[in-house]
């Protein structure tokens, strides 16, 4: 095969090694049971990516509810427990069903194809993954017909314990965090195992694509975290149904200790939400200014710093609580000392795209909008990590908007910028880019205008989680504005949904490599064959695609009349 | 640029002078949130105390610092994008990095933090520790009190302490009385707390049901209430200040109602002040007369009506 001749010609001579062997052959198997029964990280990776879009258009549809009702002072169109329900399902969807599960579906489909690998070590556990997700979803949304919880997605306590919510929102929503917390869990031990032993020959640490590092930061981050909300969690299991006390202060329990689990798994998930994002961003910017990334060590680096230093922050959820000023005080410090790392990568980020020559497809704006967005919430992050300035920010819209800022900032429009990168790969199929280039403008304009009025809100006083304010001052415009800016930004989103179900049928054929990238799943096929690979190549440096492309130019320029192999 | 023909030019120039007015329009809208903090749009409320005075003026250095980080990473990012466009027969330049760079931002970067802990640790004792109470305060008749670990009292060591309760969904303020052992008769009020100005104000705050946050945003900053544990925070209202509301409301989901669990502080001359712990303390004597009477007259009632109907 003309592929092997070109990526090997070292290895002509010596004694072929084979690179993957395969033991048996199957058909490849269609209809909907081959996806319920699949083991295949391809089909998983696609289950996830939909099912988790699908979580997002719900929580998204929350949000636009709870938009409406804030439209106006002193609305009435939902009830305070309604308004309750809605929010703590908003969050609850759009961080355990949406945005930590959809990394995984991204890493699932393409980990393994870009570290030339067949499949992930342990397909049967992540098929499992996938399901426990699933079953996740399903328990915590089988509760809007019965009571959802109203307790917000930190569930603090006491408000959350048997005698103040005694429906059965609260144990819905503990049964979610088991399930899906077990999902990742497992998810997490399967892309450890996968990065550190499948990688391609060649491919050592300073060679592995920094999505994957993200993505190994983001397993190891989840298998330190997880376990901790899982005991959080059973904790109030107990303490609702089976008679202990450990956060009911009155029999000696205490209410902080919740405070102090949940945010020690709460602010390493924030790291876990936006680091894969971070990932996607370091491989998509390179492609698209057609240069290397600036400073590969420096950007893996500070992925793991940033997760090391992730773990130390937690109490900065805090700062209100009855605590040691010195306890204020290290948290203020670790807080800031994470905005360095972070701040690295920007300037990194941006030096990526200095003296390139930048082609703005849709995947690249949603990159800048990404760069853009993601400073203003790691500037507003400072604001917060000043404790006595966050005593007045804390809890109010301010955070509401910093929170949005850094989240669809640092993740959402990154996962937009994957959809639009990697659908050629997935479905063999370009998104369409009018539709998709107007949906980016839609979802940009449309969030600035729904979240940066919201630092203002917080400012003027109002706290978050509340379902009525009174008309004083601008509050009313201000949530007017936010209002409208969250339906444009849902229109941008919609656009997305159109464009992906034009494209899955009529979208123009991709070609294995549509956008000339680095990284080796554009090596194979779009969609790529159940086994990945044919050949696997040698890995020579960060981008293999660009060695590839490159030799093949030397090959053509040697024998001019056979046809270049490899696009 | 110059060796396109001018005629081919206008295309190119007015989308990059499009550029440009929009980040004129950022730039000039950004030196209006910082100018127009008179309105506070963009800063926190103050006003009331000198803890909010000192909060606000700690955000408007970092708002400072910030806008200069803001202009120059996104002015850096947007040169980018525009300078940077896919040219005909541009060659991107194959650069990997720069060690010496990277090294110089990441101190730069930690630079600016180090600056803005300053900042923090200046303004902190203004903030944290509470301040003696004026001339025209409330002059406290037993200024000896006890002196908590966790608690701050100003220098002077007297302060008026309130004892502020969260529960779903109102705030109930116990003032001191002349008996500080016996707290059951103290003067109360709920919703509404009632203090005398230019008075050191410290204040106990605790909850009873689940967990609340004390926020009066023009007197400081929130403190959570939670079971089991007193937060304290302190204000000091100034003298010219008296008459004047200052409204809050619970910061922390309490429940259904959070959103209508409020608080208002009424600030009042010393003498009002006294009056109305005088007249809370007699209001409740007669009430607590009041339904003693009406308790004997029901139970007589009950009585005579057993007696009645045997």
């Amino acid at each position: 095969m003309a592929t092997q001749d070109i990526t090997m010609p070292a290895q002509r001579t010596l004694a072929p090694v084979p690179q993957i062997t395969a033991h048996e052959v199957r058909r490849e198997s269609t209809g909907w049971t081959s996806w319920v029964t699949t083991t295949d990280h391809k089909k998983i990776g696609i289950m996830y990516l939909v099912l988790t879009f699908v979580f997002f258009l719900l929580g998204g549809v929350e949000a636009l509810m709870i938009r409406l009702q804030l439209a106006q002072a002193d609305n009435t169109l939902l009830t305070p427990q309604t308004y309750n329900e809605l929010f703590t399902m908003h969050g609850t969807t759009m961080i355990f069903l949406f945005v930590v599960p959809i990394m995984a579906g991204f890493g699932n489909y393409f980990v393994p194809l870009m570290i030339g690998a067949r499949d992930m070590a342990f397909p049967k556990l992540n098929a499992l993954s996938f399901w426990m997700l699933a079953a996740g979803g399903v328990v915590f949304y089988g509760s809007i017909f019965f009571s959802p919880p109203e307790c917000g997605w930190t569930c603090y306590s006491p408000l959350s314990s048997s005698q103040y919510l005694p429906s059965g929102g609260v144990d819905a929503w503990i049964f979610l965090i088991h399930l899906t917390g077990i999902s990742s869990l497992v998810g997490a031990i399967n892309f450890y195992a996968t990065i550190v032993n499948m990688r391609a020959p060649g491919m050592g640490w300073g060679r592995l694509p920094l999505f994957c590092w993200s993505i190994l930061t983001y397993a190891v981050l989840l298998i330190l975290a997880l376990p901790v909300i899982a005991g959080a969690v059973t904790l109030l299991l107990t303490d609702r149904h089976f008679g202990t006390h450990f956060y009911d202060a009155s029999s000696g329990g205490s209410p902080l200790l919740w405070q102090h689990l949940f945010w020690f798994f709460g602010h390493p998930e924030v790291y876990i939400m936006v680091l894969p994002g971070f990932g996607m961003i370091s491989e998509i910017l390179p492609v698209f200014a057609r240069k290397p990334i600036f400073g590969y060590k420096a950007i893996a680096a500070s992925t793991v710093v940033i997760a090391f230093l992730g773990l130390l922050v937690w109490a900065h959820h805090m700062f209100a609580t009855p605590s040691p000023t010195i306890v204020l005080v290290f948290f203020m410090m670790s807080s800031f000392l994470i905005a360095v790392p972070t701040g690295v990568k920007m300037f990194n980020w941006i030096a990526t795209l200095w003296r390139g020559t930048i082609e703005f497809t849709t995947p690249l704006l949603f990159c800048a909008g990404f760069l853009f967005t993601f400073l203003i919430g790691g500037i507003t992050g400072i604001f917060l990590a000043v404790f006595p300035v966050d005593w007045q920010l804390t809890d109010t819209y301010f955070v509401v908007a910093h929170l949005h800022y850094v989240l669809v900032g640092g993740a959402v429009l990154a996962i937009f910028a994957g959809i639009y990168y990697w659908f050629p790969k997935i479905t063999g199929r370009m998104l369409g880019e009018g539709l998709g280039k107007l949906s980016f403008w839609l979802i940009l304009v449309g969030f600035h205008v729904t979240f940066f009025i919201q630092h203002a809100i917080g400012l003027d006083g109002m706290p978050r989680r509340v379902y009525e304010y009174p008309n004083v001052g601008h509050l009313q415009l201000y949530n007017l504005i936010s209002t409208v800016g969250s339906f444009i930004l849902a229109l941008g989103v919609g656009v997305t949904v159109v464009n992906v179900l034009i494209s899955l049928k009529k979208g123009a054929i991709a070609g294995p490599d549509p956008w000339k990238a680095n990284t080796l799943e554009w090596f194979t096929t779009s969609p790529p064959p159940v086994n990945n690979f044919d050949t696997v190549p040698r890995i020579r440096s960060v981008e293999p695609m660009k060695d590839i492309r490159r030799q093949v130019a030397r090959q053509a320029e040697q024998a001019p009349a056979e046809p270049a192999p490899v696009g | 640029m110059n060796r396109i023909p001018p005629a081919l030019r206008p295309n190119r120039f007015t989308s990059s002078r499009r550029r440009l007015a929009l980040a004129a329009v950022a730039v000039g809208v950004l030196c209006l949130l910082e100018t127009s903090t008179a309105s506070a749009f963009f800063t926190p409320e103050s006003g009331g105390s000198p803890n909010a005075d000192k909060i606000d003026t700690l955000y408007k250095l970092i708002l400072a610092v910030a806008v200069v980080v803001f202009v120059g990473v996104e002015g850096a990012l947007f040169y980018c994008l525009w300078k940077f466009k896919a040219k005909k027969g541009a060659v991107a330049a194959q650069i990997h990095g720069n060690t010496r760079l990277e090294i110089g931002w990441t101190v730069g970067a930690a630079v600016i933090l180090v600056v803005l802990a300053g900042f923090t640790f200046a303004a902190l004792p203004g903030i944290r520790n509470p301040q003696n109470t004026g001339p025209n305060g409330y002059q406290t008749a037993n200024g000896v009190l006890t002196a908590g670990t966790t608690k701050r009292l100003p220098p002077n060591g007297k302060s008026l302490n309130i004892d502020v309760n969260g529960q779903q969904y109102v705030w109930r303020f116990t003032y001191p009385d002349k008996t500080p052992n016996t707290t059951l008769d103290n003067p109360f009020s709920y919703e509404e707390l009632v203090v005398p100005v230019d008075t050191a104000i410290t204040l106990d705050i605790r909850a009873q049901d689940v967990a609340h946050s004390w926020w009066i945003p023009k007197l400081g900053g929130k403190f959570d209430a939670i079971p089991g544990y007193t937060n304290h925070t302190w204000f000091r209202i100034p003298a010219k200040l008296a008459g004047q509301s200052f409204t809050g409301q619970c910061a922390e989901l309490c429940g259904r109602n959070h959103a209508n669990m409020i608080a208002r502080v009424k600030a009042v001359t010393a003498t009002q002040f006294e009056q109305f712990l005088a007249d809370q303390k007699t209001n409740t004597e007669a009430a607590d007369k009041a339904a003693a009477v009406a308790r004997k007259a029901f139970e007589k009632t009950l009585s005579t009506n057993q007696s009645a109907t045997p």
